[in-house]
């Protein structure tokens, strides 16, 4: 892992909404990096931040939410500052992004082959004729039956499986640095789910790309990524390769998160339940988000904001047990 | 003791253009499925595949095209008026999305205590205490009897569905995606919550769902449906444990696993491909254009579900020895 070079390094972003009802405070201090080459998951439940962390990284936070602090740097570049027509660069040459609704994410006016080749015309400035050809090409390559046929059809000829295959071939047209996937299979029947992170794992060994997969499913992280971040209410509370994460979790939360999941093991018994709801985000809990909801809270919980500790090289917790004592729970 | 069995039940839309029909969707194909008391029988396959109208097919809110439905042995079709009430008392759906399920412009005390007027169980301040009670099993306070469901997270409409659904003090209840539209954490607790309640109040349960690892935590037996057809039916160990039906396997496989060095496993079946049209269902096994290990007979004749050992059902050519 020293060998690869740091792709995208989140720091410190602080993003906030201001709403009528006080300020969201959606983001607090999200720190992560992504490496060349590899799919790093970030997972947590509705409404952690997760969405907001991708379009906190686009430049595309709209009103009445703001980032407030931070710094996004891509190849040492800093996204934040940038004007929104440098960023518009940015966005589906460098960055691209596939989202959880390709129904709602493709124009129902245009035809497929179109829609895919226009971030050749738009930043390549290719000729239109030869722009779509480029995208049949790539449509086949994302596993598109007919792909010739398909280029011709509107979105509403194709199904979900297809349709979020012609939004992958979108993002890959222009070889981006990093695709950021966000829920990209929530929608799909587990068959079509499975062709897709098939696909996906093909083509990010095929040209390299670095991928930040978003999702709520423990299960698709454990079969895709690399390396995993867990949000919780706007924090990341863990952060570590993948097989730490499901062997040896440390943070009480990802301790729960998992318990809770149904398996072969649960058949018939209870599972465990984490008390409580996630909180609000407008005034949310002081010192440890979670500690409303955690077992192991201690007064410290409540008063100060833990900081991240690298238990081990690559896993980080932010969490006060691992301050006080040095074993876990 | 069987609560409710369907033989051979088939369920065909028609599609009409110009008030001709032009066509039909084969939704649901010569299903025998049999619900034993006291059990919950879990129904997997993809999106179109027909789990849904099987289930509301089985309580009647559609009436099939042909076939047969006993509810403790008594048929279905022969009830009288009255008689199809005191079903309609038996049985209950809770269906998957709880903010479309829910009327916003009622009262939880009327959301919940609706079907005890309907069924002349309760009325006036009676009915409130009923409400409560109720409120109470699904683990909701007295304060929310007055609230809109607008003021309820997810999880909590879920639980207001699930109070409804029992006020008729049903034997049969239908979850109908019950848990997909929400988070673990709160989707544990509602499974909780459902074996709870099912313990203490003798309940019997349908549970469709397209996620496989929460049919195999609730039921006790499972049916696997492809295209209208029920492709394999057994209990929980003999359809997970030991899946025959080249669909069941592949779908299993299919199925993202929590343990991460099963990516590096090799698959024994990948399905390419996707589920074809139920317009024009695919001749003789409907899952032949998609099975690994198919050979001549699978497209010409369509298999029968037969019993491979111990009431483990399956439809498959390669089993039956043909």
């Amino acid at each position: 892992m020293e060998e690869k070079e740091r792709l995208l390094i989140v720091d410190k972003l602080r993003t906030q909404f201001f709403t009528y009802g006080g300020v969201v405070e959606a983001l607090d201090e999200v720190c992560f990096e992504i490496y060349e080459g590899e799919i790093f998951g970030l997972v947590g439940e509705s409404g952690c931040g997760k969405s907001v962390t991708a379009s906190s990284i686009l430049g595309l936070v709209a009103k009445p939410g703001k980032v407030i602090s931070g710094s996004v740097l891509l190849n040492g570049e800093d996204l934040l500052a940038k004007s929104q027509q440098e960023m518009n660069k940015v966005r589906g040459s460098r960055i691209s992004i596939i989202f959880q609704d390709p129904t709602s994410s493709l124009n129902p006016l245009f035809r497929i082959g179109y829609q895919v080749a226009e971030p050749y015309i738009y930043h390549q400035k290719k000729q239109k004729k030869l722009a779509i050809a480029e995208a049949t090409s790539i449509l086949e390559t994302t596993g598109l039956p007919d792909s010739a046929d398909k280029a011709k059809n509107y979105p509403h000829e194709l199904s979900g499986g297809m349709r979020q295959r012609a939004m992958i071939a979108m993002a890959l047209t222009c070889q981006p640095d990093l695709l950021i996937a966000d829920e990209p299979t929530t929608n799909l029947d587990v068959t079509i789910e499975r062709q897709i992170l098939d696909l996906v794992k093909a083509l990010q060994a095929d040209f390299g790309t670095s991928v930040l997969w978003i999702t709520h499913d423990m299960a698709v992280i454990a079969q895709i990524c690399d390396r995993v971040a867990v949000m919780y209410a706007g924090n990341i509370v863990e952060k570590t390769d993948v097989r730490t994460l499901f062997r040896n979790p440390k943070h009480p939360y990802t301790v729960q998160l998992l318990q809770a999941i149904p398996s072969a093991a649960s058949s018939g018994g209870d599972l465990e339940e984490i008390p409580g709801s996630v909180p609000r985000l407008i005034r949310p809990p002081t010192g440890c988000r979670f500690h409303p909801r955690c077992d192991h809270a201690a007064s410290v919980c409540s008063e100060i904001k833990p900081e991240e500790i690298a238990l081990e090289p690559g896993h980080t917790v932010a969490c006060h047990l691992y301050e006080r004592v040095e074993e876990g729970p | 003791m069987d609560l409710l069995e369907c033989r051979k039940l088939t369920k065909y839309f028609p599609i009409k253009s110009f008030f001709r029909q032009i066509g039909k969707v084969h939704a649901v194909e010569e299903v025998d499925l049999t619900v034993p008391v006291g059990q919950t029988v879990g129904l997997v396959g993809e999106s179109g595949c027909g789990k849904t109208t099987l289930a509301r097919t089985l309580l009647l809110l559609i009436r099939p095209t042909s076939g047969e439905i006993l509810y403790n042995g008594q048929d279905l079709f022969k009830l009288t008026k009255k008689e199809l009430k005191a079903f309609r008392r038996d049985t209950a759906i809770v269906f998957q999305d709880p903010y479309s399920s829910l009327d916003p412009r009622m009262l939880i005390a009327d959301v919940v205590g609706e079907p005890l007027s309907i069924h002349g169980i309760a009325h006036g301040e009676d009915r409130d205490d009923v409400v409560l009670d109720l409120l109470e099993k699904v683990g909701l306070k007295t304060e929310h009897l007055y609230r809109y469901p607008h003021e309820f997270s997810g999880g909590q409409r879920q639980r207001l569905a699930i109070a409804r659904a029992l006020a008729g003090d049903p034997k049969f209840i239908l979850l109908d995606e019950a848990t997909s539209a929400l988070d673990v954490s709160v989707q544990a607790k509602i499974l909780n919550m459902l074996n709870r309640l099912k313990a203490e109040l003798g309940l019997t349960y349908m549970f469709i769902s397209h996620d496989l690892s929460v049919v195999r935590h609730l039921s006790n037996r499972i049916g696997v449906m492809y295209l209208g057809r029920m492709v394999e039916f057994g209990t929980r160990e003999q359809v997970f444990d030991n899946p025959v039906h080249p669909y069941t396997k592949g779908l299993m496989l299919a199925s993202p696993s929590l343990d991460p060095d099963a990516r590096y496993r090799p698959r024994e079946v990948t399905l390419e491909g996707e589920v074809p049209s139920a317009i024009n269902p695919p001749a003789g096994c409907r899952f032949h254009p998609r099975c690994p290990q198919k050979f001549d007979a699978c497209s010409n004749t369509s298999p029968e579900l037969v019993d491979v050992g111990d009431g483990h059902l399956v439809s498959c050519h390669i089993d039956s020895g043909t």
